[in-house]
């Protein structure tokens, strides 16, 4: 393996076994029993798909992605096929309720060669349908130990040990064995051979010196493949009672439009409830601004500003968040230096609602510490902002994604971003985007090529504001009135559509078409939820926190040298004379770039007209996206695309909010 | 049956309707058709459309297993229809 967690065992001659197995076939719930508390989360080298390993007696254990079959079809599959070419011994993990589709994985692994134990998992919901599947004739068929558990009630978990220890090479399928014959003398490896037969396109460079008609071959093995599965379960499988379940009837609905729609505005709802309003507005507003900003923050920059020469300037809201006054308190020789104005300013803030701002002179404390301080606002920022709507969006997600909901919306939507030039799976991170653009543009991981990747990600950074944007565009719209909001809902639309279809025509490649297995629906286990937001979340903090204060430290620079009020001079003929807004808003633009939000809220304490703040929202949302979410856009799309999209909504935002700046006003 | 008949039976994907059983003849000659293989649908097999998503987005179901298919996959998929 690349990665070699705790080097200490690495001098011991200890067994890879890697855990294979079709998505939702819960895998992951036998890794958890396996690994316990000691889970190493990483990258695979060289790519973005995150493996996680752990240490089981003296076995290194491997999770892998989801996957249908050992192949190179994405980015998934090939970090799959990679940890099981390296594994010594296989877990092939398989739902029992879905034979037919996962034992084709399992054949493969046994035609590779590789020592294997077949784990039956989900026996529990095979009783449940009325199924009955004879684990000993399926062992016999496939030659290697098949084990019975039920992952989520922990019923035979106890034998894992067991499979691992038995684990043997399979009866491979005669034809197979034929076929390798072929190149038994230039590849050594039966598992390589097979996956060059097979096309694999990695490996099929690694041996190029060989010429067979591979095209064929690979197909004539898929079938035959695929017809061994149908005799197995033939022989294996009786009695099955189709439909009449309440979650099969929910999945039929979950597809049709009129059923499917209203079930995706009713789930749209809870989200906004839960996320929306709960998350999003009131504990962040108790993270992040009682404990973060209220409490840590001023207390870290109470303890810098004790010696250190500071202004502490201080705004009075009222209810509303209307400005009341302002205060200035100058401490010239620190806070210590001080002390009676100290009182004085406690006293001040006492019981008000107060936005405090500390100045500090030095410019290397200002950095640090300051309004936009490297180590201030990133903290808050990372910890009592973006923490608990991440975590909140990923719990939303892996519940959708445990349930068997998402392929049924991707279904139900790919027509509409097909048009877009996308397929249905778009929808996780365009719905995502309403959350954390940064957060979704990271998981435009999960498209099939580059292209959807980098339209998706356009779409993104364009068009669609994340929540924090939201929520004050929302107070800001409802104030105008609903001529606003009309104006805007439509203006927004038809830029979606407009971008969509240029990009679909500019940006060059091909789109995959949907192919989407539908898993049963079904209950998501809480636990297993729970432990995939963690990991998920975990590896978000992991991946943003240094471009978070690499961002921070940008915009620091940039405040402290001054070199932003110049940008802001650059900035300001084009929202007086092309947007016209007053020149205040070219700050409020400025702003946008740190945090979308901050840039709306900029907007505020504007005297502005109705048409006016439709103009700067509308602006505004399509204006270049936050710092974070732009670093996390070089880093996926790389430099040139990123930068063209980066520059692309700066011309794109000022275009049309020009434009619609001149019709209405 | 006559020459005819048999010609309407063969339609592609895009054009079978919820419900209906029918033969795949084809699949499309590229990494996708190994996909469908993997899924079970494979030239030869017989399978039934389970449903068809307004727009175009067909369902499959062979025996326990759904899938959906893009309209644009379906289109370049050949079948003959039974019923």
């Amino acid at each position: 393996m690349h990665n070699t967690p705790r080097s200490t065992k690495s001098m011991i001659d200890f067994k890879k076994v890697v855990l294979a197995g079709n998505p939702n076939v819960g895998k992951s719930l036998i890794f958890n029993h396996l690994s316990g508390m000691y889970v190493e989360v990483s990258n695979f080298p060289g790519t973005t798909v995150s493996i996680t390993s752990a240490w089981y007696k003296n076995y290194n254990v491997f999770d892998t992605p989801g996957i249908y079959g050992v192949s190179s079809f994405n980015d998934e599959e090939k970090v799959a096929k990679e940890i099981i070419l390296q594994g010594d011994i296989i877990l092939s993990v398989v739902n029992a309720l879905n034979l037919e589709r996962d034992l084709f994985l399992t054949l493969q692994l046994i035609d590779m060669g590789k020592k294997v134990s077949v784990i039956l998992n989900m026996m529990d919901e095979v009783r449940k349908h009325k199924l009955v599947i004879n684990s000993k004739k399926l062992s016999e068929l496939l030659g290697v130990e098949v084990y019975e558990t039920s992952a989520l009630k922990g019923e035979g978990l106890e034998n894992l040990e067991d499979a691992i220890k038995k684990a043997r090479q399979g009866k491979e399928d005669k034809f197979v064995k034929e076929k390798l014959n072929l190149v038994k003398n230039e590849i050594q490896d039966q598992a390589e051979a097979l996956l060059f037969l097979e096309g694999d396109r990695e490996i099929q460079k690694k041996y190029s010196h060989i010429k067979l008609p591979i095209e064929d071959i690979r197909e004539e093995i898929y079938i035959h493949r695929r017809n061994r599965v149908k005799e197995i379960v033939d022989q294996v499988e009786s009695i099955d009672t189709p439909g009449g379940l309440f979650f099969s009837k929910l999945g039929r609905m979950a597809l049709n439009p009129w059923t499917g729609i209203p079930i995706l505005l009713v789930i749209l709802t809870l989200i906004y409830f839960f996320i929306g309003d709960l998350v999003a507005q009131r504990l962040v507003d108790l993270t992040e601004n009682t404990i973060g900003k209220g409490l840590i923050e001023f207390n870290i920059k109470k303890l810098v500003a004790l010696e250190i020469p500071n202004e502490i300037e201080v705004t009075v809201l009222d209810e509303e968040d209307n400005l009341i006054e302002n205060k200035t308190f100058v401490f010239e020789k620190g806070i210590s230096g001080d002390k009676k104005k100290f009182e004085e300013f406690e006293n001040f803030i006492k019981d008000k609602n107060t936005e405090l701002n500390f100045v500090f002179k030095n410019p290397f404390v200002e950095f640090f510490f300051g309004e936009f301080g490297v180590i201030t606002m990133t903290m808050t920022y990372l910890f009592f902002l973006l923490l608990p709507l991440v975590t909140s969006f990923y719990f939303t997600l892996a519940l959708l994604e445990d349930s068997g909901y998402l392929p049924r919306l991707a279904a139900l939507a790919d027509r509409t971003f097909t048009k877009l030039g996308l397929n249905g799976k778009a929808i996780i991170p365009i719905i995502l985007g309403f959350g954390c653009v940064t957060m979704a543009t990271i998981t435009t991981r999960m498209l099939g090529t580059e292209r959807e990747k980098t339209i998706a990600t356009a779409l993104l950074q364009f068009v669609i504001p994340c929540s924090a944007q939201l929520a004050v565009i929302t107070v800001l719209l409802s104030a105008a009135g609903p001529q606003a909001i009309l104006i805007y809902v439509l203006t927004i639309l038809t830029i979606l559509i407009l971008t969509s279809t240029i990009l679909d025509k500019i940006v060059p490649g091909h789109s995959s078409p949907l192919i989407l297995d539908l898993p049963l629906m079904s209950f998501p286990d809480l636990k297993n939820t729970i432990r995939k937001t963690y990991y998920r979340t975990l590896s978000f903090m992991k991946e943003a926190t240094p471009l978070f204060f690499l961002g921070t430290a940008i915009i620091g620079f940039l405040n402290i040298t001054g070199l932003i009020n110049i940008w802001i001079n650059v900035l300001e003929p084009l929202t007086t004379k092309v947007l016209q807004l007053p020149k205040e808003s070219a700050v409020a633009f400025i702003m946008g770039m740190i945090r979308r939000d901050f840039g709306a809220a900029g907007l505020f304490h504007m005297d502005l007209s109705t048409y006016q703040i439709v103009v700067a929202l509308v602006t505004i949302t399509l204006f270049v996206p936050c710092i974070a979410s732009f670093l996390v856009m070089i880093k996926e799309r790389g430099l040139k695309i990123g930068l063209i999209i980066w520059a692309g909504t700066w011309i794109f935002a000022f275009t049309i909010g020009g434009i619609l700046s001149h019709i209405l006003m | 049956m006559n020459l005819k008949e048999r010609m309407e039976m063969k339609t592609t994907l895009d054009k079978v309707t919820k419900g209906q059983k029918f033969i795949i003849d084809q699949l499309p000659d590229d990494d996708y058709k190994l996909q469908l293989i993997r899924f079970g649908i494979a030239e030869g097999e017989k399978v039934t459309c389970l449903d068809k998503i307004l727009g175009g987005t067909i369902i499959l179901k062979k025996n326990r297993l759904e899938i959906a298919l893009g309209s644009e996959l379906a289109k370049r998929i050949k079948v003959t229809m039974l019923n």
